[in-house]
């Protein structure tokens, strides 16, 4: 009877399933293999390769990788590089940083403090991209933006930020827009911390810093490493900084979402488009494992010295 | 329980049978009266962007030619689509319209993308679609040679051209004055002329940036016409050579680019910030408007539609305030075909969807648009360079002389399926250079290599370069 209840039960299950596995199959899994498949064509919207896709084998890829084009202005070396130090600055110093920084704040304040922190953080996280898009475009103008304003009423001379620092300002933008999520996390898994522990390391006379280092950090290591595969992921693929620049001026923002962008929908180069898709997606599994490989060591180590 | 079954399934096939019976009957009776739906799609809206246009279409076109078929017994309306956004997003929305099969039946269209759009098997020749009249239409007798041009392709047809444009220089005669320079007559014959007069204009207010010639990629499409072509064709260089072949090396595009950066880098003559900025080419408008440049290159239609004082950029007493030249060869002589003067031209046609469900009333809508009579009727909404040479602009002296003294200097395009994409190389190229990041000569290396990559080793030419100066 009991055998039988679990072979419905299991039926059943099944049953529920299935149209979740038929949505993931068509929206995600599919699309996932068909990006392979055409990232080793020539595939394109216009041009005689829209009627007749050839397989043209790894050209997409070497060609993506050739040394006569590789480096030149707007190519796809610059764009890698780009979004490699976009990632390490915004994503990883950025976002990680401020959001734990905001959590261990956040922990010492009064509970309404802490919400009125919390929820500004929230707010820059929660409002649509092309809204907060506009908002800083509007507030980095050189002639009328408000932020040029302000230090004009500080004295200090107005700055052509979208042109003059391109990459800095989408790097603080980003850090900016992501730094909540961060935060929601850290805060969470501090708060799975016992206060005991804390409370001990305050009677031997631990500073804060000895505190974070000894006994948080290797406390919410899983949460961080969490946080890390999350946030370097939606980095490598944000689009939002198109807003603020188009990837300009002179490539100086031309991002690997950009670049994308710009062969895949501009020139309509579907093949190349989807290798690039591929060579991302790569990317992003090496960071993937290298975190988890770091989290698995950190985990270890803790067991032997236990 | 068989025989009530059985009845039933007859009683219910009997049923579908007349169903089946009756549909058929209305759908066929619907099908003699179905009016006719046609649809066309343009760059225009009411109040918008090409606002003449979108009131043209809905207050002449649209009703004369339901009048017209009406008076034939045939029931037609017409839909007008009216498309808001860039002409790059226009062609975006055309193409994925096309490809799915939907669309409108007429949709405008500029022709330098007929290649890309053919070979993709987007747009068929207008014979192919609306039969062997599109041939015999009264209309192609009164449009140049160097007109249809624009919409043909390995000896097809695929629309028809309603307008063109010539580019030239237009200059603030108000800061001319001002500098001391001719502000009556000015006309520049080799580009050290030009340079001569912005360092003039340069000196009156050091803090100025009197020219602006486009470059860069925010320009898009306008960086090669109104900027590289016109400088290119002045050395008497083009993209391609007799062959087909496209230029990647040459002593003509390093002059050109060594132009580009004597003006906005060596001695910052015009702006290179405007050039680079998103909304660039806008400001670049509202700089010559409010005289804080002095000297533009860019479309007839710039004057006629921007800067008119009902336009978007209006320059109240532009009439006298500014005036237009012809832009020079590099040295007087030097351009294409021995010229001293060049200009480029592209165009407004109209194309018929593969797909229309009508495709010989569209066709017989897009020529009674394209009749002398309709669009000398357009002439009233907007006066403009109708390619046709029984519809002249009625008042116009602007539009007249520019044409008379433009059309027969002008250049266009290279009908190309590659065009597009070296396009975007050379406002890649000239980009390198106003930003200061790549010398001429590394940033013609690069242009070299991307174009190689795009059409194949074997179809670029490179030319020697003059050995490099000791400075």
């Amino acid at each position: 009877m009991s055998s039988r209840g679990a072979n419905v039960s299991s039926r059943i299950g099944v049953a529920f399933m299935t149209p979740a596995a038929v949505l993931i199959g068509l929206f995600v899994v599919f699309p996932f293999f068909w990006i392979i498949a055409v990232s080793f064509t020539n595939r394109s919207l216009l041009g005689a390769n829209a009627l007749h896709p050839q397989f043209v084998g790894l050209k997409n890829y070497l060609d993506l990788f050739d040394p006569a084009t590789f480096w030149s202005q707007g190519g796809f070396g610059p764009s890698l590089w780009l979004t490699i130090q976009f990632v390490v600055l915004s994503a990883l110093c950025g976002q990680v940083v401020l959001g734990l920084v905001l959590a261990w704040i956040s922990r010492e304040l009064s509970p309404r403090a802490k919400s009125l922190l919390q929820g500004i953080v929230m707010l820059a996280w929660i409002l649509p991209d092309v809204v907060v898009g506009f908002a800083w475009f509007a507030y980095l103008d050189r002639d009328a933006g408000t932020l040029n304003q302000l230090l004009h009423g500080l004295h200090i001379p107005a700055a052509d930020f979208l042109i003059e620092h391109p990459f800095l300002t989408i790097c603080v933008f980003n850090a900016w827009r992501g730094a909540a999520f961060s935060m929601m996390l850290f805060d969470a898994a501090l708060q799975s911390i016992p206060p005991s522990y804390l409370e001990t390391a305050d009677v031997v006379g631990a500073s804060g810093w000895q505190k974070l280092r000894d006994i948080v950090l290797p406390l919410i290591r899983g949460h961080i490493v969490t946080d890390l595969i999350l946030i370097t992921m939606w980095t490598f693929n944000v689009f939002t900084p198109f807003l603020l620049t188009a990837g300009g001026p002179s490539f100086e923002t031309d991002i690997l979402p950009i670049y994308t962008y710009r062969i895949a929908f501009k020139s309509f180069e579907f093949g190349k488009g989807s290798a690039i898709g591929v060579i991302v997606m790569l990317i992003n599994l090496a960071f993937s494992l290298a975190y988890l490989r770091l989290a698995q060591r950190g985990l270890r180590k803790k067991g032997k010295a236990a | 329980m068989p025989a009530t079954l059985h009845t039933r399934l007859t009683h219910r096939a009997s049923i579908v049978r007349v169903a089946a019976l009756l549909l058929g009957a209305i759908s066929c009776a619907m099908a003699q009266a179905e009016p006719v739906e046609l649809s066309i799609a343009c760059r225009c809206v009411e109040g918008g962007v090409n606002g003449s246009e979108a009131r043209w279409l809905k207050q002449v076109v649209v009703p004369g030619y339901v009048a017209a078929a009406k008076a034939q017994g045939r029931e037609v309306t017409v839909k007008l689509r009216e498309f808001a956004g860039s002409a790059e997003q226009m062609s975006q929305q055309l193409a994925l319209d096309f490809a799915t099969g939907q669309g409108a039946d007429l949709a405008e269209f500029d022709g330098f993308q007929i290649p890309g759009f053919v070979d993709a098997g987007l747009l068929k020749p207008l014979d192919e679609v609306a039969g062997p009249e599109a041939n015999a239409w009264e209309g192609w007798s009164h449009i140049p040679d160097s007109a249809q041009a624009l919409v043909r392709f390995r000896g097809k047809r695929y629309g028809v051209p309603e307008q063109t444009d010539v580019r030239m220089i237009f200059y603030r005669r108000d800061v001319f004055r001002r500098a001391g320079l001719d502000a009556d007559h000015w006309q520049p014959r080799s580009w050290q002329d030009i340079l001569d007069a912005v360092r003039a204009l340069k000196r009156q207010d050091p803090a100025s940036y009197p020219l602006q010639i486009n470059a860069g990629v925010a320009m898009g499409e306008a960086t090669t016409m109104q900027g590289w072509l016109m400088l290119l064709a002045g050395t008497g260089e083009e993209l391609r050579d007799a062959q087909g072949r496209w230029i990647v090396q040459g002593p003509g595009m390093l002059a050109a680019l060594d132009f580009y950066k004597t003006v906005y880098i060596d001695e910052k003559l015009g702006e290179a910030r405007t050039q680079r900025l998103v909304s660039g080419r806008n400001r670049s408008f509202t700089d010559f408007q409010r005289g804080k440049s002095a000297i533009l290159v860019e479309s007839n239609w710039f004057y006629y539609t921007a800067i008119d004082p009902q336009g978007d950029f209006p320059i109240a007493n532009r009439d006298e305030v500014v005036g237009w030249t012809k832009m020079p060869a590099r040295t007087p002589g030097s351009a294409v075909r021995g010229q001293d003067f060049i200009s480029v031209s592209g165009g407004n046609s109209f194309v018929l969807n593969p797909h229309s469900k009508h495709p010989r009333e569209a066709w017989s809508l897009l020529a009674f648009m394209n009749s002398a009579p309709t669009l000398r009727r357009y002439q009233e909404f907007n006066e403009h360079l109708c390619v046709r040479d029984d519809v002249l602009p009625p008042h116009s002296e602007f539009l007249r002389d520019s044409g008379r003294e433009l059309l027969p200097l002008t250049t266009i395009r290279p009908i190309d399926a590659d065009y597009e994409k070296v396009s975007v190389e050379i406002q890649r190229m000239t980009e390198s250079v106003i930003a200061g990041k790549l010398s001429p000569r590394a940033a013609m290396a690069e242009y070299a290599a991307a174009v190689r990559q795009i059409v194949g080793a074997d179809r670029v030419v490179a030319f020697d370069l003059p050995q490099e100066s000791g400075s």
